[in-house]
């Protein structure tokens, strides 16, 4: 990891929206550098577009081909990529700007910088059901994931449950790869239809209308679809050896060697969190997200926000909020001035309009069932400290108000994942449990280091404040 | 357990690494957790909670479930970590031992 000593902007993440973000500052001639915890560029939807073993175009597909001259402009820009290197700390320089905490390959730097920009972007929402810790159990972006990197499928019977058009997208890519998926179970509540209804004009004149109907058509030529699914299960002793699921209020296991689980995306919030941007609960995709304006700005001044991890639109909205937020860096740097900025954002603005045209149907659509968002009895909540929905359910009982109190009791939230995969489960169970708002049961208060770095990489650091104050918390502002 | 299609398998560059002491020949590209899951082990470690068994689950760096020892060094993310010839990759059993004993004499864990 080599790292310079200080730059103009910081770009972390280097998905749709970073690259964009970065190339976009680079082409003015802002010092940039683009943090990437993988080993190469693409984030998680272009997984692997430099170096996939699937290199029959059709097998992804379009849209991830697509990321391929995303990445070409970042190798002919000026940025700098740094892969494997992890941002665990942002916190106030003294005399300005930032001190960007970064660790990989074993040491830590401390690197200056005038302005930063996440693109951390979204993970798959938390999938709490009885059995999904069993090994065997993958989410459905992970399946996908070995797909594009490694050319892995599982082996058959495989199983798909949830909701959203992922499932439908790495059913169509099994398929074609001639690894279809067994059977496909659908989450989907009855009468989400009608709940997106408002929503549909604007969806209908959509780009992902042609892209849903044929995404379902070659589903269902390959795989079984078993819709209104209101129970689901992981079975098994030390690995998954069977899937139960409930339809109607009958149920029926079925033999898996996988079982793919995914029901949306959510932003990844951590950094974001930890620095002290501004978050709100978005009720219609149930999750929090940071407060942004329409260029990514957060509610600290010098912080901006690209893609998904400023709220869930997509890879192509995401592409076109990186330009947005690389322009909004450039400006609040003083190297552009805001009529240039606004300018060069036409093209832009006009993208992510189009883009999240359409975007209220789907997350009306597929707003995951309360039955696998709200879980019960000894279902994992936490999978780091092995916490149960019982457990997290009868603290509450016993007046425990929110998620920071709650790790006082059960260390939930506390582990190597620092709540990304509990998270918004323990703020939900809270908030029903107490009949109030999850706005108004709040978020695990992270800090630094957002992922976990050791003593060694530590005190790798020089001794200086910027290095005591990347580990605390930042500085109020 | 995972099959590798036929289109990585072609011209595809194997490094060799050892899984729990044994040899395997790795895909040169593919991260340590997909070497565990070609390799046919689909859990990599036993929690230090309940010693139950636990798998890569994310593959994308978010849910610390892929953890295992590389090279002696416990608690690696292996689904970040690109598997490199002579590498050695050991299951981590419940919570990770640390110190020259633990780097030297992974077998006394």
């Amino acid at each position: 990891m080599t790292l310079p000593a200080a730059c103009d902007v910081v770009v972390v993440g280097a998905g749709p929206g970073g690259l964009a973000a970065a190339v976009e500052c680079a082409r003015d001639g802002a010092a940039t550098v683009i943090l990437d915890e993988q080993a190469g560029p693409g984030g998680q939807i272009y997984r692997g577009i430099t170096t996939t073993p699937m290199q029959k175009r059709e097998v992804l597909g379009a849209d991830y081909w697509h990321g391929a001259p995303l990445v070409a402009a970042l190798r002919s820009s000026a940025a700098t990529y740094v892969p494997r290197a992890s941002a665990f700390a942002v916190t106030r320089a003294d005399g300005g700007g930032f001190e960007v905490g970064v660790a990989g390959d074993g040491a830590a730097a401390l690197m200056r910088a005038g302005h930063v920009i996440l693109a951390t972007g979204a993970l798959e929402r938390p999938f709490p059901i009885p059995g999904w810790t069993l090994p065997g159990v993958i989410t459905a972006g992970a399946a996908q994931i070995l797909l594009k990197s490694a050319g892995l499928v599982p082996e058959a019977p495989v199983v798909l449950a949830g909701t959203g058009p992922l499932l439908y997208l790495v059913a169509a890519q099994f398929a074609r790869v001639g690894a279809a998926v067994d059977c496909l179970l659908d989450t989907t509540p009855p009468g989400r239809l009608r709940e997106a209804f408002p929503h549909a004009a604007a969806f209908l004149t959509s780009p992902y209308v042609a892209k849903g109907v044929a995404l379902l058509r070659q589903a269902r030529a390959s795989t079984r679809i078993v819709r209104g699914v209101e129970r689901l299960e992981a079975i098994g002793g030390q690995r998954l050896t069977s899937v139960r699921y409930t339809v109607a209020g009958r149920a029926t296991e079925i033999p898996v060697r996988a079982l793919l689980l995914h029901q949306g995306v959510v932003p990844d919030i951590n950094l974001s969190n930890a620095i002290g941007c501004h978050h709100r609960w978005d009720d219609a995709q149930r999750c929090f997200a940071p407060v942004v304006d329409a260029w990514g700005a957060t509610s600290v001044a010098g912080i901006t926000i690209a893609g998904d991890g400023a709220g869930i639109a997509g890879a192509q909205a995401a592409e076109a909020r990186g330009t947005l937020a690389g322009l909004h860096a450039l400006a609040a740097l003083g190297r552009i001035d805001s009529g240039e900025r606004d300018a060069r954002a036409a093209n832009a603005q006009a993208h992510v309009a189009r883009w999240t045209r359409g975007r209220a149907f789907v997350d009306a659509l597929y707003r995951p069932a309360d039955a696998f968002r709200l879980p019960q009895g000894d279902t994992v909540v936490c999978r780091c400290e092995e916490i149960t929905a019982q457990q997290v359910i009868a603290t509450a009982k016993q007046g425990c108000p929110g998620p920071n109190q709650m790790k006082s009791f059960l260390r939930c939230g506390m582990g190597p994942c620092q709540g990304r995969l509990c998270g918004l489960t323990v703020t939900e169970l809270i908030a029903r449990e107490r009949g109030i708002a999850p706005a108004d049961v709040g978020y695990y208060r992270l800090r630094f280091p957002v992922k976990p770095i050791t003593l060694g990489e530590l005190a790798s650091l020089p001794q200086t404040t910027e290095s005591t104050q990347a580990v605390v918390r930042m500085k109020a502002h | 357990m995972y099959r590798r299609l036929p289109d990585a398998a072609a011209g595809a560059r194997a490094v060799m690494v050892t899984i729990d002491g044994q040899a395997f020949a790795a895909r040169d590209g593919d991260t340590v957790a997909a070497t565990l899951l070609a390799a046919g082990y689909d859990a990599c470690r036993t929690t230090p909670v309940t010693s139950a068994p636990r798998g890569p689950y994310c593959l994308m760096g978010v849910c610390f479930d892929c953890l295992a020892v590389i090279d002696g060094r416990p608690n690696q993310q292996t689904c970040l970590i690109p598997v490199r010839a002579g590498m050695r990759i050991e299951r981590q059993q419940g919570a990770a031992a640390f110190g020259p004993a633990a780097a030297s004499a992974p077998d006394s864990r």
